[in-house]
């Protein structure tokens, strides 16, 4: 059973000024193989910077980062990551792309070319193999991505608000293709959002993150995905009073947020 | 109607403003609308005007030659000799020197700039001698090149060497620069090794600066040929319009520039179809 764990982690910036800022204090967070967990906050909150730790990209000031026991000192091929803005290759087609982190290991060329193909299915880019990624749109973009840090077979999922860019309507349908691909493959799942719409729909655990200094404040068990699976009918899940009202309650906590920065600067 | 009572200077401004935008065309771009027809325009009208003045006799051919007198100096010199060569012979021995020097510093400015980029140990040692000689035009070290290495043909190519280095290795440094770190980590994520990172990252994502490099670097070899050719070149492009303008002999000055000039003007246009088919993502992500 594999796990991600961090141990009582803070990260401090040195600023230009000679002072410090906090990007996270004290967090403790387990991520465990099943597990979809959605990072919620402001901006400025250290979603980022946990999702950096995860990666490997930033060591902790104090406290540990652990990939089932062993500490994580940098990246690796067992945690997969979807950046914000797609970060593909331009200089290799979509199918290239997507056999990069094979290829990099030395996977023969047949074989990473299959597993490739595979991902490229589930993400619903069959035929798309040939093109190059600037000619894909944003969400497709996106979904190359994805299926790029599948094809690695990571143990997790580390994703950066990778709706971030889309439009609305491809935003819901790459939402429900996600939780497909999740369902199917049986990761643990880090995802970072700024819609409490999205994180809701989609979290296992909804962990809701306060800036200054960064810090998990409030944590959620949720099943919203799950009767999704049931239903199929994404709006139905979405309009249903307990996610409302489950909503609500969760704005008011980063509208509060919010209110108390501002309220610090004037 | 409108366009036929259109004042000139109307036209004019025209040409000026940003217009309504076709479709495929994005209003305000910078520059946008074709310009070949403009520059055969250009062209033809600067040949033209050439002719003119030589023509009108304002312009004594000592100081200016007519077209026809450059272009019957281009034709006869195929076969007798000028200066000791024939031109087939003076372009032969220059684009040797030119791309000898060229090859070279392909060879060693684009493994030090990518070196400059990732290593700061290398940035670090190259940086102080390259920012050093870089502003100083090469014919202010010809000497010592000629005091160090002699005057055979090892001293030309190292003169042009030299002049070709610095933007060579600076650009292909800029490019190392602007690899995106997204990119970086994300090859890192699917377990990349360091050297993996710099030959399937690094250096494909500098590839757009290092071509715009090879193109500055190629451009001063040819500005740095006729100074390398000034001391006992036996044949060369620059020799021959150097040994001319001693005997007064324009029409030949006139043609070898126009050699040089036209050869540079077509490798140039390879250079860019080249970055065209290797870099087609430019601009594009």
């Amino acid at each position: 059973m594999a796990d991600l764990k961090v141990d009582d982690v803070t990260v401090i910036y040195p600023t230009r000024g000679g002072g410090e800022v906090h990007a996270l204090e004290n967090v403790n967070l387990a991520v465990r193989d099943g597990d979809f967990v959605v990072a919620l906050g402001a901006s400025g909150c250290g979603k980022t910077t946990l999702l950096n730790l995860l990666a490997g990209f930033i060591q902790p000031s104090r406290g540990r980062v652990l990939l089932d026991g062993k500490p994580v000192t940098g990246p690796g091929a067992d945690r997969g990551v979807v950046f914000q803005k797609h970060a593909l290759l331009p200089w290799l087609k979509v199918l290239q792309n997507v056999t990069f982190g094979l290829k990099l290991q030395g996977v023969p060329k047949s074989e990473r070319r299959q597993t490739a193909r595979r991902y490229l299915k589930l993400v619903g880019l069959e035929g798309f193999e040939g093109h190059h990624v600037y000619e894909l749109s944003g969400g497709m973009q996106q979904r190359v991505g994805l299926a790029r840090a599948l094809t690695s077979d990571p143990e997790a999922l580390l994703m950066d608000e990778p709706l971030g860019a889309l439009d609305a309507l491809t935003r819901e349908t790459v939402q429900e293709l996600i939780l497909d691909v999740w369902r199917e493959t049986h990761k643990m799942v880090f995802f970072i959002t700024h819609s409490v719409e999205e994180a809701l729909f989609m979290a296992t655990r909804l962990i809701v993150m306060s800036p200054r200094p960064g810090r998990i404040t409030h944590e959620y068990e949720l099943d919203f995905c799950r009767r999704f699976f049931e239903t199929r009918d994404a709006r139905a899940v979405k309009s249903s009073p307990d996610f409302i009202k489950m909503r609500e309650t969760v704005l008011g906590i980063i509208h509060g947020d919010e209110l108390s920065a501002g309220g610090n600067h004037g | 109607m409108a366009d036929a009572t259109l004042s000139f200077t109307g036209r004019l401004a025209g040409l000026f403003s940003a217009g309504p935008a076709k479709p495929g065309d994005s209003y305000g771009a910078p520059g946008s609308g074709r310009s070949l027809g403009i520059s055969m325009a250009t062209t033809v009208l600067l040949i033209f005007l050439w002719w003119l003045v030589t023509h009108m006799g304002w312009v004594r051919p000592l100081f200016l030659p007519s077209p026809e007198a450059v272009i019957g100096r281009f034709f006869s010199l195929w076969g007798e000799e000028f200066a000791g060569a024939t031109l087939l012979e003076h372009t032969y021995w220059s684009l040797y020197r030119v791309f000898g020097a060229f090859a070279l510093a392909c060879a060693l400015a684009i493994p030090v700039g990518i070196a400059m980029g990732v290593n700061r140990v290398a940035r670090g040692v190259f940086d102080p001698p390259i920012e050093f000689y870089r502003p100083i035009p090469p014919l202010g070290y010809l000497p010592l090149t000629i005091i160090w290495l002699g005057i055979d043909d090892l001293q030309k190519i190292v003169l042009i060497f030299l002049a070709m280095f610095a933007p060579m290795a600076l650009n292909t440094r800029a490019g190392v620069r602007s690899v995106a770190i997204e990119q970086i980590h994300a090859a890192y994520s699917m377990g990349a090794s360091r050297i993996q990172v710099i030959f399937h990252v690094v250096l494909k994502g500098a590839l757009p600066e290092i071509l715009t490099g090879m193109r500055i670097g190629i451009g001063f070899g040819w500005t740095t040929l006729v100074a390398a050719e000034m001391v006992a070149a036996e044949a060369g492009l620059g020799h021959m319009v150097l040994s001319a303008a001693e005997f007064l002999v324009t029409e030949v000055v006139v043609m070898g520039i126009v050699v040089i000039g036209g050869i540079a003007y077509l490798f140039d246009l390879f250079m860019r179809y080249l970055e065209r088919t290797l870099v087609p993502w430019k601009g594009q992500v």
